[in-house]
């Protein structure tokens, strides 16, 4: 937990104040014996009734006492526990936000969201339960010790003994249990994955009637779980009974060894029942402390978690260059790209240069690099080679928000987010005028079907947009990139799924009323992006072909051929 | 909540040799140590000086002393050895239960209609299967743990209580129940604080698995401050809840503490003046019998301790097993009858009766509609996006079930065959490409696995996705990410009629199956297609007319009915609605 001890320090007073008010409880706690070996050594003694019940009262108002200041403690123990999980979570999600595309791809999102969600609740936890639990523990073993040796000190050297065996198996526990609590959150990480992944796929799972594999693949899992839980178990059940064990021969030893100072007249009976209830003392706050150190443990496997995606910093910094107005748009200077631990580039010695108001087509065979070329112009990834500049200057000088925000991008994957439609539109300018809104729908081809809604903008959409068709997710998203007034249009094959007059009908609208705006168009259509100022035409991560529509129709081959193959 | 309780306790039914071992092994273990204070006492009894002149050597009875604490080491150890048995029980208990407990969790979600997981975030699914259990595996490791410790410690302490004094152990049991007052009206206090908490919980991990999850589109619109601005005012929401339900239910703890420590006040008082007779009516008493009485008063209230301190991940453990309960008993998909036959020689004949359909009962979808499909035609299925093209393969696939009128194939109710063999009759390629994890070869064989290397590499080629999975570093071997990972979405689909070309179904479904597929690749694929289609009933649905001009039979769907039905040259005499879409087309 050491890593994330900087969340810890805004609530410095609570961490002190909790285990103060705790040690008061404690030290209240610990006067109980000494006034109930009073009652016995006094009060019995000398058949004093009115003794005994004074000392009644005391312990009465001791309890009064105790409860007050545990209560103090428990509020500070609950505050400063969330205020850190939530300065935590909220941190976290920040961070996450700066990771660049190569850190993610790398770590994966269901991980991240577990860790967000279970791994710092478990550290909240541990951070609540060592506040309450963590001083209250040792404060009472260590007040008992303080007692003893006030009582007899040659009989309190026993404690001195026990302590350390104590420390030792806790130690052995602790350091054996930790990398196994770990390994259970790694594998809760896969059945989460596995689980959101049958979600997904439960129409292709059905339609292959895989349900029988699906459930005995998760029931393999678990019992794969289940195994490695009752590994880990088995380590922490000795903790209990070992604490146990050794408290209690400590007790022996107390009685054996106060058997003998009685007997040489060094100690009287009421402070042996005294020591051997310190000695019973010692042993709750000691069984309280095996089980904080397996909550602790917990807490610690996933500290250790979300340290290490805290850890994990973005290999993209951004400059501090705003986007300013310029003639040429994009310009690739013989630039490659590999993915990090792939193992041939992705994109080869790329050269092109687009004016400002220009429109950009890229086309080629799946998987031949066209979506990566779109990436790097919105700096999703740096290239490894070559150097790329946009808006007229490098584009690793731009602060990477407004380079974000120049470009409207519209994915692959039509993803939206619950929220209104309106929500939704308002994504890349948040004060966006509402005109601004209806003419993005109006270029998206969307305003008819949105129109039609019941409640229009005002629409709520479910997780994702499930509840709308693939092809007006898609016209929201390219509605949405419009709806910010970006420089630049990036789409990437976002027209896929819509039909040919929306499609014509949409390119149209684009080249009318966005003139100024520069577009990257990416298509697997050689309509869509006849009218382009300049097409790449991609095979295999390499460019095979530059042109207009017409020049390439004569110089390259594969252009050619795509062509043809669309128009018979 | 006794509910959720006898529920949970079904789980743990087959693990009750376990639960037997462990109220065995506790009712030992724990009696042992409750013996522990005797033989304190005992010795601090013995620890009188005799009242023999100073003279003597031997004051007390060390020898006797001895023996005590010799006996007591061994109740000790053997208490230790049992008491670490029963942890290994409970450990097997708990986590066997919960694997059940998963498993069926997971097996239920294969059962589910269609629609409740589109209608669920799955976000909430999700967190039910891994977060939610979790906190149930730690609720019941901490209740099993402490229910039968603490029932035999209750038991076993009042019995030797009861043996040694009547009146000041009635007296304690008299006390008892102030401190279940105590924890219970706190825990009534503290729910609706937990309840709030467990929704705003759902409500964050639903907004992070979308956030997250679309971290990529977040960041192309700049939209982190904003993003963090929504997760930050629920994750403050949430902290201050979950503040206030810890702390509220934390507070049961130093309440029944408090309790008991009036308890522990009362029968040292009582004790003490009973041991000097002043009070004739509670009975004669020893010193060492007042020491062990005040340890087991001590002992006695331990558990109230124990469980008021583990009652927040109690409640927590509860409110989490009632959302995974409502799951495991919700509604499955209609059962299939008795005598569902399984579909089988499928020729292919598709008919359609006054089919309608909705997915929600206030919006209309499909209504009225009627289908003769023979055997082996070809089906093309077109109209503008949002026209219920998908809906309509839903309902083949009864993936949804038809609201009203009948769909039958070969002439027999879809409803009255298995929905597997049904399924299984089709080759289904969807526009959204999914995936599952494992390796190239797995997601192709998914629908043959017993297809041999051979098999596998013809589909593949079939499919024209032999040549980028040979480029891959471990080519057939290659293991698939997280959602298809670093493939294209084109070779993802490629992947998918892959997995069709291998188990030659004798009907299809293509339902945009290559909108993401280059054409010239797609080209390639419409042959293999066509090779395939002959002879078998095939549904395709595509915005390339020119893909769909030799249809047998076009249907021209629009706002969820079909306007239009027919050939192609038919369609475009009549000058309708498909006429229209056609020359949209041609006039690019």
């Amino acid at each position: 937990m050491q890593k994330l001890l900087r969340f810890l320090k805004p609530y410095t007073r609570y961490i002190v104040l909790g285990p103060f008010f705790k040690l008061l409880e404690a030290v209240f706690e610990l006067i109980v014996p000494v006034v109930m070996a009073r009652i016995i050594d006094i009060g019995i003694a000398n058949r004093d009734t009115r003794y005994i019940w004074h000392m009644s009262i005391v312990l009465v108002i001791l309890g009064i006492c105790g409860l007050g200041f545990a209560l103090t403690c428990q509020y500070f123990a609950s505050k400063c526990a969330f205020a850190y999980g939530t300065d935590l979570r909220s941190a976290l999600f920040r961070h996450i936000n700066t990771l660049s595309r190569t850190e993610l791809d790398r770590l994966g999102t269901s991980t991240l969201i577990n860790r967000i969600t279970n791994d710092v609740t478990s550290s909240q936890q541990g951070v609540n339960m060592a506040i309450r639990l963590g001083t209250r523990a040792p404060f009472l073993v260590i007040g008992a010790i303080v007692m003893t040796l006030l009582i007899d000190w040659q009989l309190s050297l026993i404690f001195l003994i026990i302590a350390p065996i104590l420390g030792v198996v806790l130690y052995c526990v602790l350091t054996r249990t930790i990398p196994m609590y770990t390994r259970n959150q790694q594998k809760l990480d896969v059945i989460a994955r596995h689980t959101g992944e049958s979600l997904d796929g439960v129409r292709v799972i059905r339609a292959f009637s895989k349900q029988q594999q699906e459930t005995e693949r998760f029931a393999q899992e678990c019992a794969d779980l289940e195994k490695s839980m009752i590994a880990a178990g088995r380590i922490s059940a000795v903790l209990n009974p070992a604490t146990f064990l050794i408290m209690n021969l400590g007790i022996a030893t107390v009685l054996w060894f106060g058997g003998l100072q009685i007997d040489a007249g060094r100690l009287s009976q009421g402070d042996l029942t005294a020591f051997t209830n310190y000695m019973t003392q010692i042993l709750l706050a000691g069984v309280q402390l095996a089980n904080l150190i397996q909550i602790l443990t917990k807490a610690q496997a996933s500290s250790l978690r979300v340290a290490d995606v805290l850890e994990t910093h973005s290999t993209m910094q951004g400059g501090s260059a705003q986007v300013t107005d310029s003639r040429e748009a994009i310009c690739f200077d013989h630039v490659s790209f590999t993915y990090a631990g792939a193992p041939h580039p992705a994109l080869e010695n790329i050269s092109f240069t687009l004016q400002k108001g220009q429109t950009l087509g890229i086309i080629g065979g799946t998987g031949s690099g066209k979506s990566t070329l779109a990436q790097l112009i919105m700096r999703g990834y740096d290239a490894t080679e070559g150097t790329i500049r946009v808006f007229g200057q490098d584009v690793k000088s731009f602060d990477l928000d407004a380079l974000n925000r120049a470009i409207g991008y519209v994915p692959q994957k039509a993803l939206l987010f619950t929220g209104t439609i309106e929500e939704n539109l308002r994504w890349a300018d948040e004060n966006a005028p509402k005109e601004n809104l209806r003419r993005a729908l109006e270029i998206a081809q969307a305003s008819d079907f949105v129109d039609k809604l019941q409640y229009g903008m005002q629409t709520r959409l479910v997780q994702g947009g499930r509840n709308l068709s693939g092809g007006q997710k898609q016209r929201l998203t390219i509605a949405r990139a419009l709806s910010g007034s970006p420089e630049m249009l990036v789409l990437d094959d976002s027209m896929s799924a819509l039909d040919y007059a929306t499609d014509a009908a949409l390119r149209e609208q684009l080249h009318t009323r966005c003139q100024g705006m520069t577009k990257v168009v990416i298509s697997q259509r050689a309509t869509s992006l006849r009218d382009a100022d300049l097409i790449l035409v991609m095979e295999d991560g390499k460019c095979v072909g530059q042109g207009t529509h017409e020049e390439l129709l004569k110089t390259c081959e594969v252009y050619h051929e795509i062509y043809a193959t669309q128009n018979t | 909540m006794n509910k959720t309780i006898r529920r949970i306790m079904r789980y743990a039914n087959p693990y009750r040799k376990y639960l037997l071992l462990t109220v065995v092994l506790s009712f030992i273990g724990v009696s042992l140590s409750l013996l522990v204070p005797i033989f304190i006492g005992k010795a601090v009894d013995l620890a009188v000086p005799l009242t023999v002149p100073l003279s003597t050597n031997t004051r007390i009875d060390l020898a006797a002393i001895l023996q005590v604490v010799i006996e007591l080491s061994v109740v000790v150890v053997v208490s230790a050895l049992f008491q670490w048995l029963q942890g290994l029980c409970i450990n097997r208990l708990t986590f066997g239960t919960v694997k059940d407990l998963r498993s069926d969790l997971e097996a239920k979600l294969q059962t589910m209609p269609i629609s409740y997981i589109d209608g669920n975030a799955r976000g909430d699914l999700i967190a039910r299967v891994v977060p939610d259990i979790e906190i149930l595996s730690d609720g019941l490791l901490q209740g099993f743990a402490q229910l039968f410790s603490g029932l035999v410690t209750i038991v076993g302490t009042l019995a030797f209580m009861l043996t040694i004094n009547i009146k000041i152990a009635l007296l304690v049991v008299v006390l008892t129940p102030l401190s279940f007052v105590v924890a219970a009206q706190i825990t009534k206090a503290s729910h609706n604080a937990f309840v709030w908490q467990s929704e705003l919980r759902g409500e964050l991990s639903g907004l992070t698995e979308e956030l997250v999850g679309g971290v990529n589109v977040v960041k192309a619109f700049a939209y982190e401050d904003r993003a963090i601005g929504r997760f930050e005012e629920i994750n403050r929401k949430l902290g201050a809840a979950g503040q206030k339900a810890t702390f509220f239910s934390s507070m049961s703890n130093p309440s029944t503490r408090f309790v008991n420590g009036l308890i522990y006040a009362a029968v040292g008082t009582f004790g003490a003046l009973g041991a000097i007779g002043a009070m004739p009516w509670i009975g004669v008493m020893s010193v060492g019998n007042l020491a062990s009485f005040l340890a087991y008063a001590n002992q006695y209230t331990k558990p109230f301790n124990e469980i008021s301190g583990v009652v927040t991940e109690l409640q927590n453990a509860l409110a989490c097993a009632g959302r995974l309960f409502a799951l495991i008993e919700a509604e499955p998909q209609s059962p299939e009858p008795a005598d569902a036959a399984a579909l089988t020689d499928v020729r292919g004949s598709i008919t359609a009766r006054d089919v309608s359909f909705s997915y929600t009962p206030d919006r209309k979808l499909i209504e009225h509609l009627e289908l003769d499909i023979k055997p082996g035609q070809k089906v093309a299925i077109v109209g503008p996006t949002g026209c219920g093209k998908t809906t309509f393969i839903n309902l083949l696939m009864r993936f949804y079930d038809v609201t009203g009128g009948s769909i039958s194939v070969d002439g027999r109710d879809i409803r009255e065959v298995t929905r597997n063999s049904l399924r299984g009759s089709f080759g289904m390629v969807l526009q959204d490409t999914i995936l599952i994890s494992g390796t190239i070869r797995d997601n192709i064989r998914m629908g043959k696995p017993d297809a041999t290397d051979e098999e596998i590499i013809a589909a593949a080629k079939a499919a024209h996705a032999h040549s980028f999975i040979k480029r891959l570093p471990d080519r057939y071997d290659t293991v698939i990410g997280e959602d298809g990972g670093s493939l294209s979405q084109g070779q993802k689909q490629l992947l998918c009629i892959s997995r069709i070309m291998l188990c030659l179904p004798p009907m299809l479904i293509l339902d945009e199956a290559t909108s993401s597929i280059d054409t010239r690749t797609e080209l390639k694929i419409q042959d293999a297609f066509t090779t395939l289609m002959k002879g078998r009933t095939s549904f395709i649905v595509a915005h390339r007319l020119s893909t769909i001009r030799d249809a047998d039979i076009i249907l021209v769907m629009n706002n969820g009915s079909i306007i239009e039905q027919g050939r192609h040259e038919e369609l475009l005499a009549k000058n309708g609605f498909y006429a229209r879409l056609y020359n949209s087309q041609f006039a690019d």
